[in-house]
């Protein structure tokens, strides 16, 4: 399996915080890699880091052998990268549709192509009935669903989530986590951060866990979920006296 | 008082009003792409007329047909803006961003000034000239054919906002510049759209104000004052709403000035504007 991405030695300070301190994973093509990390561990920074939105201080970033350190965020759309946000950011005066059609439009340089294609998008995401609904009328679930539509219409090969779950009623969960698998299924490569310790450890091939912005660790869900660092990060290190 | 003079009266705001609206929709675009107020709006429409005269009387060029001349230049001079002023102060606090544009508004009044002199110009003998009678209503061509063309200038803006790629694609960055830029949109080019969209929207209301209006240096601060009110009246970012008080706001001054007293025409203006800031504060359809 080859690389889709390589993050190495990635780092951002803020002041005097190290949000990312030489963060180092690949990310191969098929797969879902989740992030883990108590808050303020650095994962959404990462995110920006990767997708542009914050320029790096040290470290690269490797979209299939091209660099794409520090570009601006839509040349990094257009190279394939997707992004959702953990604070939901749809376009909150336009409809279900409209807001798709503005994902496909990176592609797509017909509006009724363009159009046709956010319908098809719309009902792999189950929203089809929605789909003439402002975004500001939608749940946050759905909200979700809508942003996951919005970046499959570009087309990405790598599609980076923050916190699908986060913030949803228990019921919404599931057909949530369900859409993922659906992704990857799909052949999308999907990077997801996820606090639900149970989803991250049943969807994931690989974990990247974080904690005060280093790398924790990086291995499969099993290796993980018995990592003394990773138990540490997240029940506190017990005394031994 | 008959009701001749009451129709005149109101039809002489509608035309004047879309003037207005014209002037509005351009401001408005410009906040609503990126919450950045531009006082040097006025300015720009000042500009637009000296640009409309000197076409005249340098070249013999006929208002009507320098409309697109004028257009490119302000257009150019929209970018120019945004890349050298604008872009640099668009991630400040407001007093920086409103305190940039205030200090573009009197610089331009300055050199304007400077280089053309306070003199009050007018265009002499435009082909569209004169006035026709309707039932005792006197319309005059220039304010008629100024006001068609700003109806359908703004025609045009609202059809690419709300119709073309790229007008979907300046919707989007105005509503989230986030998320627009990880959809593939540029939000500098955007942004410096905008600008030239703004700013070729007072060069046509500029282009046809000079028909029958004086050009000198001071002339857009009436303007840009009405301009200010009617976004604010139809609601910051909104272009329809822009339309809507653009035309209320040019019957208010013009059937005001009429009943009441013509010296106090801005206070009609300004006390319907409070009205609906008590009302309803974010105007008619804005969203702010």
């Amino acid at each position: 399996m080859s690389n889709l991405l390589k993050v190495e030695n990635l780092s951002r300070s803020f002041g005097g915080i190290h949000a990312n301190s030489d963060i180092t994973f690949d990310v191969n093509e098929g797969e879902i890699l989740g992030v883990i990390g108590p808050n303020g561990a650095g994962k959404s920074t990462l995110f920006d880091l990767i997708t542009g939105f914050t320029k790096s201080d040290k470290g690269q970033v490797i979209l299939r052998d091209k660099n794409i350190t520090n570009i601006r965020p839509d040349l990094i759309c257009r190279l394939g990268v997707g992004r959702t946000f953990q604070k939901l950011k749809p376009f909150a005066d336009q409809t279900l549709l409209e807001n798709v059609i503005v994902g496909a439009l990176v592609k797509e340089k017909n509006l009724k192509v363009a159009r046709d294609k956010a319908l098809e998008i719309i009902d792999f995401v189950d929203l089809i009935e929605k789909r003439h609904h402002y975004a500001k009328e939608l749940s946050t679930g759905q909200r979700k669903r809508l942003e996951l539509a919005r970046a499959l219409a570009t087309d990405p090969k790598l599609l980076l989530m923050d916190e699908v779950t986060g913030g949803v009623d228990q019921r919404t969960i599931p057909g949530l986590v369900e859409l993922v698998l659906k992704l990857k299924k799909n052949g999308i490569t999907v990077v997801t951060i996820e606090h639900n310790m149970k989803i991250i450890m049943d969807i994931s091939d690989r974990i990247l866990a974080l904690n005060q912005g280093k790398r924790i660790a990086f291995d499969t869900p099993k290796n993980i979920s018995q990592n003394t660092q990773v138990i540490d990060a997240y029940l506190g290190t017990v005394d031994a006296a | 008082m008959t009701s001749q003079v009451i129709i005149q009266a109101i039809i002489s705001g509608i035309l004047m009003g879309l003037i207005y609206a014209l002037i509005a929709a351009g401001l408005s675009l410009i906040f609503g792409l990126m919450e950045i107020v531009n006082f040097a709006h006025g300015d720009h429409l000042m500009l637009s007329m000296f640009s409309t005269f000197w076409f005249w009387m340098l070249f013999g060029i006929d208002p009507i047909f320098s409309i697109p001349l004028t257009i490119i230049l302000m257009a150019f001079l929209g970018v120019f803006t945004h890349y050298f002023i604008i872009r640099k102060i668009l991630n400040s606090t407001m007093l920086i961003q409103i305190c940039a544009t205030f200090g573009l508004a009197v610089t331009i009044r300055a050199l304007a000034q400077f280089f053309f002199t306070p003199d009050f110009r007018t265009i002499k003998n435009p082909i569209i000239q004169g006035k026709f009678e309707v039932y005792g209503v006197f319309i005059g061509y220039p304010q008629l054919f100024a006001s068609f063309v700003c109806l359908f200038a703004f025609i045009l803006l609202y059809l690419f906002v709300t119709k073309t790629e790229t007008g979907t694609a300046l919707q989007a960055t105005s509503q989230d510049r986030q998320a627009a830029e990880i959809l593939g949109i540029p939000s500098n080019k955007m942004f410096a759209l905008g600008w030239a969209i703004g700013l070729s929207c007072v060069a046509v209301a500029g282009s046809m104000l000079s028909n029958y209006y004086y050009v000198f240096p001071d002339v857009g601060v009436n303007f840009s004052l009405f301009a200010f009110v009617a976004v604010a009246l139809g609601g910051f970012g909104s272009i329809n709403g822009s339309l809507i008080a653009g035309v209320i706001i040019g019957i208010v001054e013009s059937v005001g000035g009429l009943l009441i007293d013509p010296s106090y025409k801005l206070l009609y203006v300004f006390a319907v504007y409070l009205l609906v800031v008590i009302l309803r504060p974010q105007g008619i359809f804005g969203r702010y």
